[in-house]
């Protein structure tokens, strides 16, 4: 799994590409925890659009991206997930708790 | 009816092993001529299965995990996962959405994803000898010729 960062004005967009699962996971919170040190971004945005694959550990890591910016005092969401990994999405009803914006057609 | 094929794998309690084991059952059940969103259900559910196995059942250690699938009655898949790690006190509350004892990187979601992308699921388990998942999915074959 590889991220892709980049931060505008206060806003840190964070794109995945690849398979997102727990070896994935581990390395890519460190990543993200020390992107959001280093920014410390009002927002922060992840883009699912290149993320072929997710397990559960997905939708974990994405919960403790929200807390991370929510002590932060900053928000989080994410973008434009398709395919299997927003059928996880949505089977975790993880919409109630964090905004999930679909890909518009 | 007897299973018309099979296969088996063993490998360590390795996380980078979680792809390898969703790859090989993914592969094996390609001959069922699934679609992509069978293979993507059943390649889920047995990365949630794995990982279990990775993170509960041998969390200070390493430990073996086998996996099986087989296909009975010409289009349905079983694959069994079992390790010989801690074992499950509370199957029931286990299985609830969102219970987990892994910690904050663990969403407790895992039994919930299996069941919702799987036909079956049963989970054996007894404290200090291992358990046991049951996976099961019927394919409805996509180039079925009438």
């Amino acid at each position: 799994m590889k991220i892709y960062s980049q931060e505008n004005d206060g806003c840190l967009r964070l794109a995945f590409s690849g398979e997102l699962d727990h070896h994935g996971a581990k390395s890519a919170m460190k990543t993200i925890e020390n992107l959001i040190d280093e920014h410390l971004p009002h927002e922060c945005v992840m883009d699912l659009s290149e993320l072929s694959f997710m397990d559960s550990s997905g939708i974990a890591l994405i919960l403790l991206v929200r807390k991370r910016m929510s002590d932060i005092c900053g928000s989080a969401w994410v973008e434009n997930p398709a395919g299997q990994p927003l059928r996880v999405l949505e089977t975790s009803g993880i919409d109630r708790v964090i905004k999930v914006c679909l890909k518009a057609e | 009816m007897a299973h018309t094929d099979y296969m088996k794998l063993e490998f360590p309690s390795k996380s980078i092993n979680e792809s390898f084991a969703r790859a090989a059952v993914a592969c094996f059940a390609a001959r069922l001529d699934p679609t992509l969103e069978e293979i993507s259900d059943i390649k889920t559910a047995v990365s949630e299965a794995v990982t279990n196995c990775i993170v509960h059942a041998y969390p200070n250690s390493l430990g073996t995990i086998w996996l099986r699938a087989r296909i009975v009655e010409e289009c349905r898949l079983e694959i069994t996962i079992r390790d010989a790690g801690v074992g499950i006190s509370d199957i029931k509350k286990a299985r609830e959405p969102m219970f987990t004892t892994g910690g904050a990187d663990r969403s407790g979601m895992g039994f919930t994803i299996m069941e919702s992308f799987m036909d079956k699921v049963r989970v054996r388990s007894a404290e200090g000898k291992g358990t046991t998942v049951f996976l099961s999915r019927q394919i409805i074959r996509k180039n079925i010729v009438i």
